[in-house]
């Protein structure tokens, strides 16, 4: 088998001044590459496991006393590597606020309504081919202190473990066309050719009719670079 | 070949959704500070410590994953049962702390000493973190200064430049009940943390 360098070239870089936030927490020093660093530790592994309470219905989860306010959606898509190949089991947890723009972190200071029926986290785990799926409520936008008058596109946080120690991703999803993501110093880290890799996909074919609209969101983890030897 | 999915800052807000219990909500999170039950076998100790930012000042919103063996250095036990869910085995090998459940953003682990991989790698655990302000995670290694042999001979540790090794290095601090190790991580600054690529 032989590895290849790791391909970083969509990754944002530690330090990026227009989100003020790195100026004193990305480490000036580049991470150091040491061969066999990561072999040892496999990570959360691809099946075998259940999970005690897997929650993909958002719209569900945090019910009180009705229905969670907002634009219900599909989000799903499939969770390759980058050799191209599905990755099953993986597990994901999202985490977002809700149709208002606000999340139920007390330390949210938005002054926007909390939904009671609304909970804005869940989990779930890809399936034997791959893919993925949650049902939610679409995220309204948030102002943040970043700049004068700055404002988070609409956007889903996911974390996932893939097969490894070095699949580990958390990242967050947003939706095309949104005017926000120009002016976006998160979204806008991403080298320019990357950014793409961000946006879900109005999914027509996945729609619910009548009940909710659907947007296509795959997801490539950093790893199995190996590639057979040539024979 | 398909390009990786870029990373994007884990936001100041996730503690509801990733660590639950820890910040008052209800609900159970795949890992905790308390990585092990009585019945571990193995030597109980404690990790603690905090996440300081260039100015100095401790950081609020970090998240902190450990990965590690067990007390006789085996990391496949885990490998096939992922972080599932609560579980009641003794020793599940990972855990998972948010900084702001505790009012001095200070992070404490519960665990087993990891034993030497493979009879090669220094006891050791590998951790994982995560912040507002950090655009992709940070990877590093705590190693313990009671292993003085042990991390000599470590082709990791031995990796790095002998001025910043100390950065990987816990203290121990023993306490009546259990030993208690500290490692603080320096985002930045004279005494940066080394960060390694995976
Ligand atoms: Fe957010």
């Amino acid at each position: 088998m032989t590895t290849s360098e790791p391909d970083r070239s969509s990754q944002p870089p530690y330090r990026y001044p227009d989100y003020v936030s790195t100026r004193f927490r990305a480490p000036t020093l580049p991470p150091l590459r040491v061969p066999g660093f990561s072999s040892v530790h496999a990570g959360p592994a691809a099946d075998g496991s259940s999970f005690v309470s897997l929650d993909a219905d958002l719209t569900r989860n945090g019910r009180r006393n009705g229905e969670p306010v907002g634009e219900r959606i599909i989000v799903s898509g499939r969770i390759i590597d980058e050799a191209g190949r599905p990755v099953p089991g993986a597990l994901l947890e999202i985490w977002q606020a809700n149709a208002a723009g606000r999340y139920i972190q007390p330390t949210d200071q938005h002054d926007a309504p909390l939904d009671p029926n609304f909970l804005g986290a869940g989990r779930c785990r890809s399936d034997a081919t791959g893919l993925y799926g949650f049902r939610t409520i679409k995220p309204g936008a948030y102002p943040w202190q970043n700049h004068p008058n700055a404002w988070r596109p609409n956007h889903i946080h996911l974390s996932l473990f893939g097969p490894d120690f070095g699949s580990r991703l958390v990242t967050q999803m947003y939706f095309r066309g949104d005017p926000l993501l120009p002016l976006d110093p998160i979204f806008n880290s991403v080298p320019e050719d990357a950014r793409d890799l961000l946006l879900a996909q109005f999914d027509l074919d996945r729609t619910e009719p009548g009940v909710a609209l659907a947007f296509r969101f795959d997801i490539v983890l950093n790893g199995s670079r190996a590639t057979p030897r040539e024979a | 070949m398909p390009r990786q999915t870029p990373s994007q800052t884990i936001g100041p807000f996730f503690g509801f959704g990733l660590v639950p219990d820890q910040y008052g909500f209800a609900g159970t999170a795949i890992g905790s500070g308390t990585m092990v039950t009585d019945q571990a076998s193995g030597q109980r100790i404690r990790i603690v410590g905090r996440v300081f930012d260039g100015a100095g000042d401790v950081i609020p919103d970090a998240l902190i994953e450990i990965w590690q063996a067990d007390a006789t250095g085996r990391c496949d036990g885990f490998t096939n049962e992922p972080p599932s869910g609560p579980s009641d085995a003794p020793f599940t090998g990972f855990g998972r702390v948010g900084t702001g459940a505790r009012s001095d953003g200070r992070f404490e682990f519960e665990t087993v000493k990891p034993g030497s991989v493979n009879g090669l790698q220094a006891p050791h655990l590998q951790v994982t973190l995560f912040m507002r302000g950090l655009l992709r995670h940070v990877v590093t290694r705590i190693y313990f200064a009671d292993e003085h042999e042990a991390n000599l001979r470590d082709p990791v540790l031995s990796a790095v430049p002998r001025g910043r090794r100390d950065t990987l290095i816990a203290r121990c601090t023993d306490s009546h009940s259990s030993r208690t190790y500290s490692f603080d991580i320096h985002m930045q600054g004279e005494r940066e943390t080394v960060f390694f690529d995976v």
